[in-house]
């Protein structure tokens, strides 16, 4: 382990900026992806539902 | 004989659609579970670069992502060929499905590439071969994207995709090849099949898990939009609304 601190940690040497703007954007894209793929899924299925009756 | 009717039973929508429904929670998971693993060595683990400092670690999803950007296109392009030439739909529609996810690693390579190019080289952005040719790249994605969904004759839709993806994957060598062929500023390859990798074991090793943990999230977030694709298209036939009524919401349990 080579932080001290959690302030440390957060920190990255002074390079907090860079490094949690882009573990943040890609945390970001990966969990808004999936949710508007399920969701374009739901639809389609929706639709199909809707049709059948 | 049976062989082949075995192998090809999975190229029709109505028999990948359970399939891909069945697989992708466990997708899901070994991504969650991989990249957590990832995160730990990679974050925790990991000793400082000597050079870098600790801008380093953002390597853990730049190269990923990378990787993942280029492979995701030749694949594209390989299955929209499938789909064009055997007039088989199942390559079209994960062409088309492969797309999105293909454009948004090419965007996070991009971004972290930026926020990494400033504190080490002093500029978010420089017209060098490598970049430029990302750059290209996320032009192709969008270019495929725009080109499929802007004709409304579906399979004259997925023709047209094909023959952009194909000609477009003669980017994707180049992306590899760039910082060899010409002089970047980008660094050259820490990994490479010929020679033993430039970094410590350990962040070799954060790195391999992310990426493979990108391939999983990239595997479930495809299949479900390879099936919902494949409902949209199919939505008069028979299959769709019977996989619809069988499997209500959530997951594909059948044969």
């Amino acid at each position: 382990m080579n932080w001290n601190s959690a302030a440390d940690f957060f920190a990255m040497g002074g390079y907090g900026t860079y490094v949690w703007g882009s573990y943040a954007v890609a945390l970001a894209c990966m969990a808004v992806e999936p949710i508007l793929v399920v969701r374009r899924h739901q639809r389609a299925r929706r639709e199909l539902q809707g049709a059948s009756r | 004989m049976s062989t082949n009717l075995r192998l090809f039973r999975f190229a029709s929508p109505a028999a990948f659609y359970p399939l891909a429904g069945r697989l992708v929670p466990w997708f899901a998971a070994v991504a969650a579970i991989l990249a957590a693993i990832a995160l730990y060595l990679g974050m925790l683990r990991a000793p400082t670069d000597a050079t870098q400092g600790d801008a380093y670690r953002i390597i853990f999803i730049h190269v990923p992502a990378a990787w993942m950007s280029m492979m995701l296109y030749v694949v594209m392009a390989f299955w929209a060929a499938i789909g064009w030439a055997f007039n088989a739909r199942l390559g079209s529609i994960v062409a088309r499905a492969i797309a999105p996810t293909g454009a948004m690693f090419t965007f996070l390579a991009l971004w972290t590439g930026a926020l990494w190019g400033k504190p080490t080289w002093g500029a978010w952005w420089v017209w060098d071969a490598r970049l430029t040719s990302e750059l290209i790249l996320l032009f192709l994605y969008a270019g495929y994207i725009a080109l499929v969904s802007a004709i409304d004759d579906t399979r004259r839709a997925d023709r047209a995709g094909a023959l952009l993806a194909i000609v477009g994957s003669v980017n994707v060598p180049i992306i590899y090849f760039s910082v060899i062929w010409w002089n970047t500023l980008h660094q050259g390859a820490s990994v490479s099949v010929t020679a033993a990798p430039k970094m410590a074991s350990v962040m070799l090793l954060a790195m391999l898990l992310m990426t493979l943990a990108f391939w999983a999230y990239a595997f479930a977030v495809i299949f479900v939009r390879t099936r919902a694709i494949a409902l949209e298209r199919d939505n008069h036939a028979a299959w769709a609304a019977d996989a619809v009524a069988r499997a209500p919401m959530r997951q594909g349990a059948s044969s």
